[in-house]
């Protein structure tokens, strides 16, 4: 393995949560807990003291079961959270793959919402207008441009979002179970492109729950387990001690 | 010591302003999806920007115009002047003040500049106050009120309303995410805000007391009063009155930046 810097570095990242029951999101209970001096916040951690190191151009799973603090830190190296302790640095443009086509606004059509989409993912309209025929065809939605998007299936406003969002050769990529949707000849499409981002130097993280993906893809992996890191290392070394202690 | 610290102010002061500058595309298309769905399925479209003040103004005046008929003359133009920026202020902070909660779901999933959804919303209001700058213009012609070169000086109230508005919007924003209530208390706080602006009586007709804190505080009166002179009686606004419209503004817009970006980092816990 050739070492080219590093592209993420998560350092003793802990983020906390406001548990939902003890939201307070209005003044009369605010009031109530204020004299009840229940106010302390309830506080939930779902990440503690997680450290690793990506480096540029490798690709790394993240595993674990549900619940277990995934999708919350690559929320924190995505930059929509901010760790309550420890640091997050990326050193490049990031794609965010948590959910395909967060922002498409369902009354837009698809050609007004692959520009909303496009500048939502921190791109100028040029750059969207220059791309705009290759989004589209990888998307194969020629036929439904102009149509508004909530009349689209899940699938194609699946397709829609991977397209506009894989479109910009990012420097990292971060790929959160979403390849469960769409038809299997999406699903390879996707796939292939994703390998073809690889060769060309992008950085993946990627949670899934196929180990056999995360194998496949990924060389090296991390185990989460409810927020602790149980292992960080190679993925086939992981993928087997979760497997094992999973017992399948 | 002091020239690091502002060295370094005007670092994050520039920064800030970078990555508004990367995302200018995304304010640009906010505001375009803002007004295109407004209108979008209606047959008359954007022209509603200019018939719908226009219409108000109409049952509005026909309201009251025999009430002050001997105190204010051209009524309709009277009441338009005050109408137009109030409704602007209005609906413009409304939209404003839920823009973070909904786009609540985007927020969880990509990270946009926060404060981008606000500037939007009072943005596209103000697009739409443009627009119905048209609607003026033909309530100027249709009452035979004559125009003057003072009047191509709307734009010096325009910006100070704008900037006022952004600095109200981020701080009902930020609130907003936090207690709910504050949409219901906001709403009730408008209605009493319109009654004591003079928008559709003369403020001669109030008593002293309460004029004299309308004159002072209430910053609506600021623009209103303004926009007067320019539009309605075609003279310089007194300086007192610019410099107080442009005070609150600066005001607004450091409460309202102040406390958004003091809490944008829990937003997340509690959409």
């Amino acid at each position: 393995m050739e070492k080219k810097g590093i592209m993420v570095d998560v350092d003793h990242v802990t983020i906390r949560f406001n548990l939902a029951n003890m939201k307070v999101d209005n003044f009369k209970e605010y009031c109530i807990r204020l004299l009840k001096k229940e106010l302390m916040f309830q506080e939930f951690l779902a990440v503690k003291d997680v450290s690793f190191k990506v480096g540029r151009g490798e690709a790394w799973g993240i595993i674990g079961n549900n619940g277990s603090g995934k999708s919350t830190i690559l929320k924190a190296i995505s930059g929509i959270i901010k760790p309550y302790r420890g640091k997050v640095t990326v050193n490049g443009s990031i794609a965010p793959l948590i959910e395909l086509g967060a922002g498409f606004d369902g009354n837009l059509t698809a050609r007004e919402n692959i520009f909303l989409n496009g500048c939502i993912l921190g791109h100028s309209e040029k750059y969207m207008k220059e791309h705009f025929d290759e989004i589209v065809d990888f998307a194969e939605l020629w036929d439904f441009l102009d149509s508004p998007i909530k009349n689209f299936s899940s699938g194609m406003k699946a397709r829609l979002g991977f397209s506009v969002a894989t479109s910009i050769r990012p420097d990292l990529l971060i790929v959160d179970e979403i390849l469960s949707v769409g038809d299997i000849k999406f699903k390879k499409k996707c796939q292939d492109r994703i390998a073809e981002m690889r060769e060309n130097g992008t950085t993946l993280l990627f949670v899934s729950h196929s180990m056999a993906e995360v194998q496949k893809l990924c060389t090296h992996a991390v185990w989460l387990d409810k927020g602790v890191m149980r292992m960080c290392g190679l993925a086939d070394e992981v993928c087997g001690a979760y497997l094992e202690e999973n017992g399948t | 010591m002091l020239g690091k610290s502002v060295v370094l102010i005007m670092k994050v002061l520039k920064d800030r302003v970078n990555r508004l500058w990367c995302y200018r595309d995304l304010l640009k298309h906010l505001v375009m999806k803002d007004l295109k769905l407004k209108y979008r399925r209606s047959v008359l479209g954007y022209l509603w920007s200019v018939l719908n003040p226009l219409l108000i103004m109409i049952v509005i005046s026909i309201v009251f115009s025999s009430m002050f008929k001997r105190s204010i003359e051209n009524y309709p133009l009277y009441l338009f002047t005050g109408q137009m920026l109030f409704n602007y202020m209005n609906q413009s902070t409304h939209t404003a003040l839920s823009a973070i909660n909904a786009n609540g779901a985007l927020i969880k999933k990509a990270y946009v500049p926060k404060y981008i959804f606000v500037f939007a919303k009072i943005t596209s209001g103000m697009v739409d106050l443009v627009f119905s700058l048209g609607a003026l213009i033909i309530v100027m012609v249709f009452t035979g009120a004559g125009f003057s070169f003072t009047n191509l000086l709307f734009p010096v109230v325009l910006v100070q309303l704008y900037v006022f508005c952004l600095g109200l919007g981020l701080f009902l924003a930020q609130a907003n995410v936090f207690f709910r209530d504050v949409t219901y208390i906001y709403n009730a706080v408008t209605t009493a805000w319109m009654y004591l602006t003079p928008i559709f009586y003369p403020l001669e007709s109030l008593p002293d007391q309460v004029r004299w804190f309308i004159e002072h505080l209430n910053p609506m009166y600021f623009y209103v009063g303004q926009f007067r002179d320019i539009i309605y009686y075609q003279q310089l606004p007194s300086s007192g009155l610019i410099l107080a419209g442009c005070i609150s503004a600066l005001v607004m817009l450091a409460i309202g930046i102040h406390t958004f970006v003091k809490r944008q980092h829990r937003f997340i816990l509690y959409i």
